[in-house]
C-alpha cells in the first residue's frame, strides 16, 4: 500500500489559506457556488473567493441568523451557498436556523465552520468551539467533515459542495503539518486506515490526526502495533470499519479537538455499544473550557497531547489484556 | 365509489397577471376571501387544531396574490422562473393550504386532512411534503432574511421573477426580522416585497401590549425600505399595492397591511383568544352563518 502519511511531515501550512485557495478553484469550477460571510472573511480567507468572483460572494454583516437564512434563500433556488464564519456561531447562535431549514428543510446550505476547536486560541474560550460536533451532530440529515491538515481540506471541499445536502465543514484556523501525500483520497462517509497494527486502533479527525500518528510511531518502538484510522466524516458515521477496527484489534481510542462528550468520541461508543462492546478511552477537551494561550500548548494542557494518546491506548490494552490495576479512567 | 363534489370542481378562476383591476374581479376575490375563511374554520373545527385568527386577517392578501398577482403554474410547480412567496407566519398555513388547493397545486378534498397523521398538510408548512410551499416555516421571524436570499438568487441569474414575503406582527419581535432588513436595504432587493400582516395581536395580547412595534412605517422606513401602507382587508388596496411595489427601484418594499385579527366573525375579531382558540359546535355554526354572510353582501 503506497503510503498516505507524509514521512516526515511536511512544514506547516496555513490551513485557512489552503481553504480559501481551494473556495476560489470550486468557484472556477462550479458558477452555481455563492460564498457567503458573517462580516469574517479576512478572518477565514474566504476574501480570496471575494476578489475572485465579487459577484458570487455576499458579506450579511455580523448576523449570524441572517448569514444563514439567506444562504436558505440561495439553496432554495438552486445555488450552493457556502456560509462563513466562526464555527461556534453556526452551532450556538444560528443553530434554530440551521436545525429548521438545513436538518429538517433539506436546505442544501454548506456550512463551513471556521477557528473551530481550540485554534483560535489566544482569543480564548469565547471564541473557541469545543461542542459543535455534539450539537450539530444530534441532528436528522447533517453531514459532519472535519479535513485533517491543507491537502484534506483542498480534497474535501469539491466533495462537500457536491453532496447532496447540509454539510458542516469544520476548519482550523493555524498552520498545521502536511500529514498526508498525494494519494491521500478521501470520500465523504468513508474512514482511512492511515496505518496498520494489530494491538488497538486510535480513531482521530482533524488536527489530532497527526497526533496520533505520533503516538503510534512512539509505541512502534516499544513494539506496540497500532492502527491509525483517520475519521474524517463524522457523521454519517463508518460503522462498519468501526465495529472492524474493534473486532480485529479489540481495544479503541478516539482523539479529537472538541469535548470528550458527543463528538468523534461519543459517535464511537454509541456504534460499539451497539455492535461490538470493546474498551475504549476518548481522548479530548475533559468537559471543560479550555482559556487564551498558544494553540499547541493548548492542546496539550486541555487532554489532547501525544502523551494523552499514549496514556489511553496504555489504559485500553490493559483493559483488553484484562491486567489492569485501575481499569478504567474518570468517567466525566 | 363517488367522488366528493370538490374533487371534480375546477380550480377556482384565476385572474391573469396583467388583467386589469375590474370592479367584478375584486368582488369576486372578495367574496372568496370570505368562503376561503370557512374553509379554514371547517378544517381547524374539524380536527380541532390550528391557529383561526391569523388566517383569516391574511385571507385577502394570499387570495389577491395566488389568484392574480402571483406568475405561477401550478402543473409546474419547479418553474425556475416562477414568483416566490415566503409564508413567514407558518402558523396561518390552514389559509395558505385552502388558497393553494384551490389554486390547484392539490385536491380540495385534500383540506380536511389537515394536521392528520399521515396528512401531506402538516402543522406547519413543509416544502418537501406540500405542493407550492416554497420554505420551512414555524419558528417566526425567518421570512426577510430568506426572501433576502432569493432575491439575491434572482438577481445573480438575470430573472425577472419577483420574491414575496409574508409575515406577522409578533413576529417582528424578532432579531432575526432586523437583520433581514438590513440585508434587502444593503443590496437594494427591489425585487423583493414584504407584507406584514399587522393585526395587531399576537398570542398573550395585543402588539402594543407584548412588545410595541410602533411607529412600524417609520422604522421600516428609517432602515432604507420603500413602505406602503395599506387597509390589508381590500382588495382593490392589497393590488394597488402590489402593483405600486413592481415599480419601486433600489429599494425592497415593505407593504404594512392593516389587518384585524380573526376578520369576518364578530366575536374572533381582535381577540388573543382566537389565535389559536378552537370553536364549539355552537360558535362554529355562528361563525360559519357570519361569514356566509359576508360572502352574500359581496355577491349582491
Amino acid at each position: 500500500m503506497e503510503s498516505l502519511i507524509k514521512s516526515p511531515f511536511g512544514s506547516a501550512t496555513s490551513m485557512r489559506k489552503a481553504y480559501g485557495e481551494a473556495l476560489v478553484e470550486l468557484g472556477r469550477e462550479r458558477d452555481d457556488v455563492v460564498v457567503l460571510s458573517a462580516d469574517v472573511q479576512s478572518s477565514d480567507f474566504s476574501f480570496m473567493f471575494e476578489a475572485a468572483y465579487p459577484q458570487r460572494f455576499f458579506n450579511v454583516g455580523i448576523a449570524e441568523p441572517a448569514l444563514v437564512d439567506v444562504a436558505v434563500g440561495f439553496a432554495n433556488s438552486g445555488r450552493v451557498p457556502i456560509a462563513n464564519t466562526f464555527a461556534f456561531l453556526f452551532a450556538t447562535r444560528a443553530l434554530e436556523m440551521v436545525r429548521t431549514h438545513l436538518a429538517f428543510g433539506g436546505a442544501n446550505v454548506k456550512l463551513a465552520g471556521a477557528y473551530a476547536g481550540l485554534s483560535d486560541s489566544f482569543d480564548g474560550p469565547t471564541h473557541q468551539t469545543i461542542a459543535d460536533l455534539a450539537i450539530l451532530r444530534s441532528l436528522p440529515n447533517m453531514t459532519i467533515v472535519v479535513p485533517a491538515d491543507p491537502l484534506a481540506v483542498t480534497k474535501l471541499l469539491p466533495q462537500v459542495a457536491a453532496w447532496s445536502g447540509p454539510v458542516y465543514f469544520r476548519l482550523c484556523r493555524n498552520e498545521v503539518s502536511e500529514i498526508f501525500t498525494e494519494a491521500y483520497s478521501p470520500t465523504i462517509g468513508k474512514g482511512i486506515t492511515l496505518l496498520d497494527g494489530d494491538d488497538a486502533t486510535v480513531i482521530a479527525c482533524g488536527v489530532m490526526v497527526a497526533r496520533a500518528i505520533q503516538a503510534a510511531q512512539q509505541m512502534e518502538v516499544k513494539g506496540i502495533h497500532l492502527r491509525v484510522v483517520e475519521m474524517h466524516t463524522i457523521k454519517p458515521m463508518d460503522s462498519e470499519l468501526v465495529t472492524l477496527c474493534a473486532k480485529q484489534t479489540g481495544a479503541i481510542v478516539t482523539a479529537e479537538e472538541h469535548s470528550i462528550i458527543g463528538g468523534l468520541g461519543g459517535a464511537v461508543a454509541e456504534c460499539l455499544a451497539q455492535s461490538y462492546p470493546a474498551p475504549l478511552e476518548r481522548v479530548g477537551v475533559p468537559d471543560t473550557f479550555a482559556e487564551s494561550g498558544p494553540y499547541e500548548e493548548l492542546l496539550d494542557k486541555y487532554g489532547m497531547s501525544v502523551e494523552a494518546i499514549i496514556t489511553a491506548v496504555q489504559l485500553v490494552l490493559a483493559r483488553k489484556a484484562g491486567t489492569a490495576s485501575h481499569p478504567i479512567s474518570e468517567v466525566v | 365509489m363517488i367522488k366528493s363534489v370538490t374533487d371534480q370542481a375546477m380550480p377556482a378562476r384565476v385572474y391573469p397577471y396583467e388583467a386589469p383591476h375590474t370592479a367584478e374581479m375584486i368582488a369576486d376575490l372578495s367574496r372568496r376571501a370570505y368562503e376561503y375563511r370557512a374553509q379554514v374554520l371547517r378544517m381547524v373545527y374539524g380536527r380541532k387544531s390550528g391557529h383561526i385568527g391569523g388566517a383569516f386577517s391574511i385571507a385577502e392578501i394570499l387570495t389577491a396574490l395566488y389568484f392574480h398577482q402571483l406568475r405561477l403554474d401550478p402543473a409546474n410547480p419547479d418553474w425556475a422562473d416562477r414568483d416566490r412567496l415566503v409564508f413567514s407566519k407558518g402558523h396561518a398555513c390552514a389559509m395558505l393550504y385552502t388558497v393553494l388547493a384551490h389554486r390547484g397545486y392539490f385536491p380540495v378534498s385534500e383540506l380536511p386532512t389537515f394536521r392528520a397523521l399521515g396528512s401531506r398538510l402538516q402543522g406547519h408548512p413543509e416544502p418537501h411534503k406540500t405542493p407550492g410551499i416554497e420554505a420551512v416555516a414555524g419558528p417566526l421571524g425567518h421570512g426577510v432574511a430568506i426572501g433576502s436570499g432569493m432575491a439575491l438568487a434572482a438577481r445573480l441569474e438575470n430573472s425577472s421573477r419577483r420574491i414575496y414575503a409574508i409575515l406577522g406582527d409578533g413576529e417582528l419581535n424578532s432579531g432575526v426580522i432586523w437583520e433581514g432588513l438590513l440585508v434587502g436595504a444593503k443590496y437594494g432587493l427591489s425585487n423583493l416585497t414584504v407584507i406584514v400582516d399587522y393585526n395587531g395581536v399576537q398570542q398573550t395580547g395585543t402588539t402594543h401590549q407584548v412588545m410595541p412595534t410602533e411607529p412600524i412605517v417609520d422604522k421600516w422606513a428609517s432602515f432604507n425600505w420603500h413602505v406602503i401602507e395599506i387597509h390589508g382587508h381590500s382588495v382593490s388596496e392589497i393590488l394597488a399595492a402590489l402593483d405600486l411595489a413592481n415599480e419601486i427601484h433600489g429599494k425592497p418594499v415593505a407593504i404594512i397591511a392593516r389587518t384585524t385579527k380573526g376578520k369576518g366573525v364578530s366575536f374572533m375579531e381582535n381577540a388573543p383568544a382566537w389565535h389559536g382558540g378552537i370553536p364549539n359546535s355552537e360558535q362554529f355554526d355562528t361563525a360559519l352563518a357570519e361569514l356566509e354572510e359576508r360572502m352574500n353582501q359581496w355577491k349582491a
